[in-house]
């Protein structure tokens, strides 16, 4: 066939795309990390958790989290007696600096920690007009920074209030499970530096991980069950007034 | 055949190349990456992968510091990992020469853990400092990485736990 003008100026563009993908190669990843052989979630364990405020300071620090926003936060719940439905919440500055000592007398009081669940079927990510937000293959519910047009629909459907819009980059941010971290073998900052061991990173797909013998000898939960988000933060000992 | 041919012919020649223009457009601006495991860019993965952590992890500390490693087992704060009080040392941990951990304030560290409050588990050893120790720093009677105080002067201290 004898190529002609016409003929040369069809095949350039496809030419040049098909260069293009020669020269990219494939993206790194980390070094024996395989992304199908883990599936990401956490372990709380409630009744040892003491408020003290390191997972929080330890995150902000990891993560260059801004001041007065929180990828992870503790809440202190007060139950009056039988108020269930209307347990007192607060988080004095994400309880970053730990929690004033509480006068309340009677009911009872216990903190919650709290972070993004890493849901597996996330409303967050469904939202996404831009494809800027996922569950990563080992279920990581991640932001792509450049991806992010700032539109905040994420920041709405979070369930559980995990996400808000960076001052500086303008972009969602959440928790990442500290990515940068479990894909090199080491675990979350605030696992790192939980005291009593109340918060434990786990992996549902390693069959040796210890979590699936916690799971199957305590009574655990997730929260907001009935949105069925697939939530992967799995909370010991909760008690039925958490939200 | 219809007259005038050379008009559609014309006509379908814009629209191809309109046509290959979107496609190379749309090629070029769309990151290869996309699509590689799902509606998202592939290759952001590996970059939020790539950043560095600030906190070295427990076991790069137990590496060169033994001695706190035994004298911890002695005590019940063996469970707390080092960067727990010690902060984020990862730069340390990187140039242990250069870098080195800021002394830490025993009374406002170990208050965060250990000042009472309603809301912490009854098994947890906590104090009122005001009442326990008067303002005196913790470390002037407990050693940090083995809390406990020897039986003998246990009583003498009047302490607790």
């Amino acid at each position: 066939m004898e190529i002609t003008r016409r003929h040369l100026l069809l095949l350039l563009p496809s030419a040049a795309v098909a260069w293009k993908y020669v020269l990219a190669g494939t993206p790194e990843s980390a070094p024996n990390y395989k992304l199908t052989e883990h599936w990401w979630g956490m372990l709380i364990d409630i009744p040892k958790c003491i408020g003290c405020g390191s997972c929080v300071q330890a995150c902000a620090q990891e993560n260059d989290v801004p001041d007065g926003y929180f990828r992870t936060w503790i809440e202190r719940y007060h139950v009056a007696d039988w108020k269930i439905e209307k347990p007192e919440v607060e988080s004095p500055d994400g309880g970053k600096q730990g929690f004033p000592a509480n006068e309340t007398s009677g009911g009872k009081n216990f903190f919650v920690p709290k972070l993004c669940n890493h849901c597996a079927d996330s409303p967050c990510t469904q939202v996404c007009p831009v494809g800027a937000t996922f569950v990563s293959p080992d279920g990581v519910v991640l932001v792509d920074k450049k991806y992010c047009l700032g539109c905040r629909y994420c920041v709405q459907a979070c369930p559980y209030g995990c996400r808000f819009i960076n001052p500086k980059t303008n972009t969602a941010e959440k928790c990442t499970l500290c990515y940068h971290r479990i894909t090199k073998g080491l675990t979350t900052a605030c696992c790192e530096v939980c005291p009593t061991g109340a918060r434990q990173l786990a992996d549902l797909k390693n069959p040796k991980d210890p979590i699936h013998e916690f799971l199957r000898t305590h009574t655990v939960q997730v929260l907001k069950p009935h949105m069925a988000t697939g939530a992967k933060v799995f909370y010991n000992g909760m008690d039925g007034s958490v939200r | 055949m219809f007259k005038d041919i050379e008009h559609l012919i014309r006509l379908a020649l814009v629209m191809a190349i309109a046509v290959v223009a979107f496609v190379f457009v749309r090629a070029s601006v769309i990151p290869h990456s996309f699509g590689q495991y799902g509606h998202y860019r592939g290759d952001a993965i590996a970059e939020i992968a790539a950043r560095p952590a600030a906190y070295a992890g427990h076991q790069v500390c137990e590496g060169c510091h033994t001695e706190v490693v035994d004298q911890k087992k002695l005590g019940k704060h063996v469970v707390v990992p080092c960067e727990a009080c010690h902060g984020a040392l990862s730069n340390h941990a990187e140039d242990p020469a250069s870098v080195t951990p800021p002394k830490l304030d025993t009374a406002l560290i170990c208050a965060r853990c250990h000042e009472a409050n309603s809301a912490k588990p009854r098994t947890f050893p906590q104090v009122v400092s005001a009442d326990h120790s008067g303002g005196l720093a913790c470390d002037t009677c407990h050693q940090p990485h083995k809390p406990g105080i020897e039986s003998s002067d246990k009583k003498a201290a009047g302490g607790k736990k």
